[in-house]
């Protein structure tokens, strides 16, 4: 790991300003994607500024209408959370699906937010359930927050504070994992909102979308049969070892199926 | 840069650069050589250790992230005369061979049966998810933690 | 024979070297730090062919902390030589292998990407690091061989290997064979890809120079399997010091699976660099080093050819193989395709004619050598997709086609038509056991229950051999090892009656601390916790070949019993003087000298005892009690079993997953079944590893694509089912404790019975391993 300089702020204001200081500042938060990069070499940041000191991001609130979840809550304490399990049981599903025991030991929902891995599985539910972010200065609705491979609509030295989960009726989240990473090769998350659907898809293309030609299909029909004739195109669909476009294109589409199977049995 | 850490209920003043990792601090500067490093990219778990009472990967969290928290090695849970329950399970039920990856298939383990109370085969093997054996194909692994965790939980429950 | 012990011989008893594994005081090498050390960091090729141009070292040398940066030139100039490969392969025509020249750090050209071609030594490892990236080095590419099938016509990559060729080597009746193919009455024909894997021992590999200015004195820490073989090369080849002058310790090691055998150039360089800096210099792999420079295992591409008669008897097996070696011969490379393989393509059954031809080839990629198996997991693969398919392609039943070709127990000791001479068996006793513990008569039922599911469940069996406990050292020699295969065993006893063993077996994880303890306590009739086994320093044990190729207890074992024999011998001597009998009177029984129908009788411990404090003690014996022996085995032993895999196959992802996997296992006499099963347990995980999960791949330009566990599957805890297996027992018939080794035999049957399960459940015959989800996925829209 290269040489940097550690601040540990206790406001978000002093976490920007020493960002905005800095030559080639980057944020910590759990460190699970970051600390990994930093170790091979891959990343050389100047100043490294850790937010676990800031007060205010960690904690969960659970209403029948909204999950909020503090940007520096752990994987796990969602995935473990009585509140969350009770209201949004697939966020809870999902935070305990991400990495290993030891990665939802540490990593934080703001930071796989914020990083926007093309294989994370929190976009799924950001976009899926239509989420807000919240930063220090704004709101983010989640469709226009992906923009593209590690790309969000943050502005540089922005911070995500809270993420607003709105609960719907019923959702459920299904993830076909990367054999060797458990990253998400195709992660679906189908969210019925009454009358209302939404499909969040992560690991197929370069940051996670909404599946609209789903959501069409099952907003008459909310049963796996009715994905049976949407297409599901791979244009832009990753293409690596394990899963090529046309292949990931096959998994949404029954990564999909099977949510919505779960789905109904709630 | 300066931090304090507690290791295995010692405090330690200690100055290190900043890029310094939890797992550098702990074999390098404090001889603490039972957590191991087996990967570059935080999958293999061979450096777990509990970082205030919940398993995480020391070559993943920087020493200055660990300023003022309790960390617990394989070196703080038992000893040769008096074997942790789990380390005693590895041993009676032949769940290692080189040992390389034990330490941290230890602690990982007890984080699983302590915060978890149905384990059953497939969820022991999913609960170890995080950690590589390339020895033992893991049979023997699950065999030992499900021995273990019923001592395990008891203790929990009354500590 | 003595009474049995409660640790002695059948026992299983818990280790004795796990109380420090689990208390984490295991020292391994890079546990091990010394004063002053220094630390490296290599120069690797980022180009799978380049010319080296120009090495400027200028910017590196200028930061903090960094002490020297060494290349190949400079190696070469010190006067060391090539590392070597150790096995000299003769081909078809009589001519010796082309060994292509392999300097320990590279120079001038660079041949796989990884290849070391010089070491940064710093006072820190980041500042190592660091300052190996500040080198400025001018490469000039020349396109890559990267393809082992295309590797004959493309471009040579060394000078004088023409085509690329090692070597072109055949066994076997080549015109005998393709007669009796011409002649058979159903011929079974298939492409084979055996999938390179890259072997990933959990501890990365080490070491730590040590140079004594005074003494002239290299201390050598590192992870090796075998350390006297390691300084045997590092002197008499490389020539980095005498023998005496080199002490090799290779302390705990953290697995090996064959990666740990052979010298390498790292730890070369670290030595080599502490001698000239006159500083100790330690060197650990990041894993990201390991998966580009340890050496990879097997990775070859076979056609094959089976015939069977009207009955389903084989009459011929035909096959063409062509195997990669990677840039260089790795320490053992080119025996591996050859007689570790072409020699076991008779399998358990009576094929009157084979015939093999194996095309050894360089390319542009990492060297490969043995890994876990080596060779024979490659024959067992061709061995037993070939008999599966033909009993499809016939419509027999595959155990039965098997049972109907299997050598039978009384037909040994037998002449396979490839070389070997199998010494005893009863494959119809693992196989039966197998069948009954799968429940084979119950797989139509399970099948259809699967498909209820949604799920296509596959059944699939293979019925291996193998030749293990390397080797008879005129036999190896003959076929062109370049040391001898036996060991080294020496028994200390001690004046107090405990015991000293030291063996030039290397435990890495195969727990020798405990079952040599118990085959030396079972022979003086005392407690394995007072026998001390000794391994893995060239300083403390006499000399010795390590620990692969399922050797250690079949021959470094033995050798300890020859010792004990001895022992025994002189004891008896000792005894019967001090008894006043004469030696022909006293027998050793349950740990006491005793004089046949008396009640005279001393015990192991007065007799140590009085070895070294010789009182009443023979004139004509030397005082002391320590013996020591070499053992060469007559032959080697022939290990067999059967494995069942049964799979499910999730029909729209095209996931596979294990779900019942049985082996029934004849390894002889067993020591520790507890040892001998976890043997087992991890041999089949790495070979379910193979055939679903791992595979080594290069790009097109050389640069591997599966260089961190982000990409190279490792099988994790939830990627396997529990096992189930069994033993049957015919002893060795040419070694003092009947046994045949158990290390491999996991790792050699079960990528052929899980690819038959799954080739099963798809219904097709040519699906290459790793059976990933995609490609069993694309199968099933095509069959």
């Amino acid at each position: 790991m290269y040489t940097f300089d550690y601040h540990r702020p206790s406001t978000l204001e002093e976490a920007e300003q020493l960002f905005r200081n800095a030559e080639d500042g980057i944020y910590l938060a759990g460190g699970q994607t970051l600390l990994p990069t930093m170790k091979q070499r891959l990343a050389a940041p100047s100043d490294v500024v850790d937010l676990a000191g800031v007060d205010g991001l960690s904690g969960i609130e659970a209403t029948p209408e909204r999950v909020s979840v503090g940007a520096f809550t752990r994987h796990a304490e969602v995935a473990a959370h009585p509140g969350v399990c009770g209201t949004l049981p697939a966020l809870a599903g999902l935070a305990g699906c991400i990495g290993d025991g030891q990665v939802r030991n540490r990593g934080t929902l703001g930071g796989s937010v914020a990083n926007s891995d093309p294989a994370a599985d929190y976009p799924a539910a950001v976009i899926g359930l239509g989420a807000t972010v919240h930063t220090g200065s704004r709101q983010i609705a989640a469709d226009e927050f992906f923009l593209d491979l590690f790309e969000t609509a943050l502005a540089p030295g922005e911070i995500i504070t809270r993420i607003d989960f709105p609960v719907p009726l019923r959702a459920a989240y299904r993830k076909f994992a990367n054999p060797a990473s458990r990253y998400a090769v195709v992660g679906v998350l189908v969210a019925d909102f009454g009358g209302r659907i939404r499909v969040g898809i992560t690991g197929a293309g370069p940051c996670a979308f909404r599946g609209t030609a789903l959501e069409e299909a099952l907003q008459d029909d909310l049963r796996p049969a009715a994905l049976e004739q949407v297409e599901v195109p791979d244009a832009g669909f990753n293409n690596d070892l394990f899963a090529s476009a046309d292949y990931r294109a096959h998994l949404v589409r029954v990564m999909a199926c099977r949510a919505v199977e779960d789905l109904m049995t709630l | 840069m300066e931090l304090t850490l507690t290791v295995n209920g010692n405090v330690h003043e200690l100055n290190v650069p900043a890029n310094t990792l939890l797992v550098e601090v702990l074999r390098e500067r404090l001889g603490l050589t039972g957590t191991h490093v087996g990967c570059d990219t935080s999958q293999c778990g061979a450096c777990t250790v509990h970082l205030d009472g919940r398993a995480v990967k020391a070559c993943t969290v920087l020493a200055a992230q660990a300023q003022g928290a309790a960390v617990t090695t394989i070196e703080g849970i038992g000893s040769a005369a008096q074997l942790h329950p789990m380390q005693a399970a590895f041993r009676e039920h032949h769940a290692l061979q080189c040992g390389f990856c034990t330490p941290g298939m230890i602690m990982a383990a007890i984080d699983l049966v302590q915060h978890n109370e149905q384990l059953d085969r497939r969820t022991v093997r999913a609960g170890l998810e995080g950690n590589l054996c390339r020895c033992t194909g893991y049979h023997n692994i699950v065999d030992a933690v499900l021995a273990a965790a019923p001592e395990l939980a008891g203790e929990a429950e009354h500590g | 024979m003595a009474e049995a012990l409660k640790d002695g011989i059948g026992a299983s008893v818990r280790r004795k070297e796990d109380v420090r594994f689990v208390t984490g005081s295991g020292r391994y090498t890079d546990d091990i730090n010394v004063a002053g050390q220094l630390h490296a960091a290599f120069l690797r090729s980022p180009h799978a062919r380049a010319r080296i141009d120009a090495i400027d070292p200028t910017e590196a040398l200028a930061l903090p902390d960094v002490v020297a940066v060494l290349t190949g030139k400079d190696m070469a100039d010190d006067g060391l030589g090539d590392l070597p490969c150790g096995w000299l392969v003769k081909q078809k025509d009589g001519s010796d292998m082309v060994s292509a020249p392999h300097p320990p750090l590279a120079h001038r050209v660079v041949n796989y990407v990884g290849e070391p071609y010089g070491i940064v030594v710093a006072r820190t490892v980041q500042a190592a690091r660091r300052a190996a990236e500040a080198v400025a080095t001018d490469f000039t590419e020349v396109d890559a061989v990267v393809d082992p099938a295309a590797a004959m016509s493309s471009e040579d990559i060394h000078d004088g290997v023409v085509g690329n060729l090692a070597y072109d080597w055949a066994l076997g009746e080549q015109q005998a064979t393709e007669d009796a193919l011409a002649a058979a009455a159903h011929v079974t024909r298939l492409e084979l890809i055996n999938n390179r894997l890259i072997p990933n021992a959990m501890e990365p590999r080490a070491a730590l120079g040590v140079y004594d200015k005074g003494t002239g004195d290299h201390v050598l820490y590192t992870t090796s399997q075998n350390p006297h073989l390691e300084r045997l090369v590092l002197s008499a080849f490389v020539q980095v010091a005498p023998e005496h002058k080199l002490r090799v310790v290779a302390p705990d090691v953290g697995g090996g699976f064959g990666s740990k055998i052979f010298i390498y150039a790292e730890e070369t360089a670290v030595i080599w660099a502490a001698r000239r800096l006159e500083q100790p210099v330690k060197w650990t792999a990041e894993r990201s080093e390991s998966f580009l420079a340890d050496a990879h295992g097997r990775d070859h591409v076979t056609q094959a050819e089976l015939g069977l008669d009207a009955d389903g008897r084989f009459v011929a097996l035909k096959v063409s193989t062509t195997a990669n070696l990677g840039a260089y011969l790795s320490t053992f490379g080119s025996s591996v395709p050859t007689y570790l393989y072409g020699t076991l393509l008779a399998g358990q059954y009576k094929t009157p004619n084979i015939f093999v031809e194996v095309h050894g080839v360089y390319t542009n990629t990492a060297p490969v050598d043995a890994y876990r198996g080596a060779g024979r997991p490659e024959a067992t693969y061709v061995v037993e997709r070939m008999v599966e398919t033909a009993a499809r392609e016939l419509g027999r039943d595959p155990a039965e086609l098997r049972r109907l070709n299997m050598i039978r127990p009384e037909d040994f000791p037998y002449d396979t038509p490839v070389a070997l001479t199998y010494d005893v068996g009863d494959y119809e006793a693992s196989l039966d056991k197998a069948l009954e513990l799968i429940d084979y008569a119950g797989f139509a039922q399970r099948r259809a229950a699967a498909a209820e599911r949604g799920k296509r469940r596959g059944i699939g069996l293979a019925c291996y051999i193998e030749a293990c406990g390397l080797a008879p050292s005129k036999l190896a020699i003959s076929l062109g090892a370049g040391v001898g295969l036996y060991e080294s065993g020496e028994i200390r006893v001690n004046p107090t009656g405990n015991v000293t063993v030291f063996t030039g077996s290397h435990s890495h994880g195969q727990g020798h601390e405990t079952t040599f303890a118990q085959v030396v306590a079972q022979r003086f009739g005392i407690g394995i916790d007072d026998v001390e086994v000794v391994h893995g320093d060239t300083g403390r044990v006499e000399f010795g070949l390590g620990t692969y190729g399922s050797r250690s207890l079949a021959v470094g074992g033995s050798a300890l019993s020859c010792a004990a024999d001895k022992i025994i011998a002189k004891g008896t001597r000792i005894a019967a003087h001090m008894l006043e009998a004469d030696p022909e009177e006293v027998e050793f029984t349950g740990g006491h000298f005793k004089v046949r129908d008396s009640n005279r009788t001393l015990s192991f411990a007065e007799v140590a005892f009085a070895a070294y404090v010789p009182s009443n003690y023979p004139d004509d014996l030397e005082p002391g009690l320590s013996e020591k022996a070499f053992y060469d085995p007559e032959n080697f032993t022939y290990p067999a079993g059967t494995h069942i895999a049964e799979v499910e196959i999730d029909e729209q992802t095209g996931e596979v997953e294990l779900v019942d996997f049985v082996a029934v296992d004849d390894f002889g006499t067993v020591i520790n079944p507890m040892i001998v099963l976890g043997q087992v347990h991890g041999g089949v995980a790495q070979g379910v590893g193979q055939a679903l999960l791992e595979h080594g791949v290069y790009d097109a330009f050389g640069q591997l694509q599966t260089g961190s566990y982000m990409d190279y599957c490792m099988p994790r805890a939830d990627d396997l089912p529990d096992f189930r297996v069994d033993t049957t027992v015919t002893p060795c018939t040419h070694n003092p404790l009947g046994v045949k080794g158990c290390g491999e035999a996991g790792a050699i049957g079960s990528p052929a019975a899980v690819m038959n399960a799954v080739t099963d459940a798809v219904g097709v015959n040519d699906l290459s391993m790793p059976a990933t989800a995609e490609k069993v996925w694309r199968a099933l829209q095509g069959a």
